[in-house]
């Protein structure tokens, strides 16, 4: 599984990819294998403000039903658009093309509550 | 917890494993939706040997499971197989079954693997009347591997391993046989709507005959798959599942198991509650919903009709083949001939469905 080393982690699964005070936010490859063929996504609306620690939207499995949790605070800027119509992307391209909010930070300090990679990997390996 | 004879060879081919009823059971090998449209279109194996198999025999075999069960078993000929149930006394569901005819005074019954004890204790409870003195109940179930292998090859993938005449071998029709050199029941039954085999063979040589079955299977497309799949494409076909669509509480004549209950063959446990139930008018349906939004309909979510509570999902999914979500739901029967806004809710959302005729798919 593989785990880039310019994205930051959390230990609900979801990757961060931080350029300034703007955020991309989605789950990881180790999340997605977890869940299993994705086939519903819910996400907030642009304008919806997220607090760090509480869920933001929902992904579905054929089996389960998981809460994705904001790992940061602050305002969604953007959407992907793609997913609620092909949730499969979060299989296929956990990294790039299944990428879920872009969110303006209200808090860069909660960034230094993430963990890098090898910190990430090695959460993961005990689980 | 409990295990198959497969339970090691499920960790080597890397399956995600979880505790189906105190099984450790196989959910997915490369991903439910690929496992499901291979055998949708091409062919899968399966590892069942988690049901139950308990023989009754002697003389009142025939008049015993005349009484213990549903359906006329008195219209198999050998070599068959019925689909049955057995009730409680209150037309509730003990658990529903396949019953093998071997002999007029030998049969098996296959039942589910959460209710193997259950089901064996009631039975001995019901053979105790001395009408049945000499009956002989056993439960057999761990002299067995069961393994499914279904879809549209299955029939070709099997006849390179067997001398048997396949094409002579009907639905719901069984013989013994031998597959890749073992000496088996091979059985035209299974819970996916497609052709396909059920093959019970001795325990110790489940392993070799998935192996044989596997190699077999590799070019026709065959994938090996979980009980993930197995519930999807029953599902798709609204196949009902213990513990969902049927339970004590539920009445075969609820769960559109009219068909097999066989009200005027004479005495059978459950059936004064059934007639009484049917004369007074059944109450509740299973039906058929379709989402026509975005979502997936899950066990336990409320349904309505026109806004007013009209029952609950017994089991959804998102179906692979429709792509969208499918709910089995048991509803008002008023409600399911008249009503003609649907909403399944979800997390407090309503969202519109489509009542649909059955199987889904």
């Amino acid at each position: 599984m593989e785990y880039p080393d310019h994205l930051k982690y959390t230990e609900e699964h979801e990757w961060i990819a931080v350029d300034d005070d703007v955020v991309i936010i989605g789950i990881t490859d180790f999340a997605q294998k977890q869940l299993g063929d994705v086939v519903f996504v819910e996400l907030p609306e642009v304008g919806d403000v997220l607090e760090s620690g509480k869920p933001f939207g929902v992904v579905e499995s054929v089996k389960a039903v998981s809460d994705v949790y904001a790992p940061i605070s602050g305002e969604v800027l953007e959407i992907n658009e793609d997913l609620p119509d092909e949730p499969g992307l979060l299989n296929t391209s956990p990294y790039e093309d299944g990428w879920m909010l872009k969110v303006k930070l209200s808090d860069p300090d909660e960034l230094d509550e993430l963990m890098d990679a090898d910190a990430y990997q090695e959460l993961v390996e005990e689980e | 917890m409990k295990k198959t004879p497969l339970n090691a060879l499920h960790y080597r081919l890397g399956a995600r494993m979880i505790d189906f009823g105190g099984w450790d059971m196989p959910v997915q090998y490369s991903g439910v939706i690929a496992e499901h449209l291979a055998v949708r279109s091409h062919a899968g194996l399966f590892d069942v040997s988690h049901m139950g198999q308990i023989r009754v025999r002697g003389s009142q075999a025939l008049g015993f499971l005349e009484f213990a069960t549903i359906n006329r078993v008195a219209s198999l000929k050998d070599g068959q197989v019925q689909y049955t149930a057995l009730c409680y006394e209150t037309g509730g569901v003990v658990d529903d079954l396949t019953l093998y005819r071997l002999a007029a005074d030998d049969y098996l019954l296959c039942v589910n693997a959460a209710n193997i004890e259950k089901d064996f204790v009631w039975l001995k409870g019901l053979a105790k009347d001395s009408r049945y003195a000499g009956l002989i109940l056993e439960d057999c179930s761990s002299a067995y591997g069961l393994l499914a292998l279904q879809g549209p090859q299955a029939a070709e993938i099997l006849a390179g391993l067997t001398t048997t005449d396949l094409g002579g071998l009907k639905t719901y029709h069984f013989q013994d046989a031998r597959v890749a050199g073992i000496d088996l029941i091979l059985s035209r039954t299974g819970y996916t709507g497609e052709d396909g085999f059920e093959l019970y063979c001795p325990a110790e040589a489940t392993e070799n005959l998935w192996l044989a079955l596997s190699a077999a299977g590799e070019t026709a497309g065959l994938l090996p798959c979980g009980l993930g799949a197995r519930d999807t494409l029953r599902l798709e076909k609204a196949y009902p599942l213990y513990g969902h669509e049927l339970s004590a509480d539920i009445l075969p004549l609820e769960a559109r198991l009219g068909w097999i209950t066989k009200l005027d063959k004479g005495a059978f446990v459950g059936r004064e509650a059934l007639q009484r139930a049917r004369a007074e008018g059944i109450k509740r349906q299973l039906v058929g919903l379709k989402l026509t939004v975005p979502g997936v309909p899950r066990a336990g979510y409320p349904v309505f009709c026109g806004g007013e509570p009209a029952g609950y999902v017994t089991s959804g999914t998102s179906s692979p083949v429709l792509r969208q979500g499918i709910a089995l739901a048991l509803v008002d029967k008023e409600l399911a001939g008249s009503g003609s806004s649907w909403q399944i809710e979800i997390r407090q959302q309503f969202k519109e469905a489509l009542l649909t005729p059955l199987p889904f798919v």
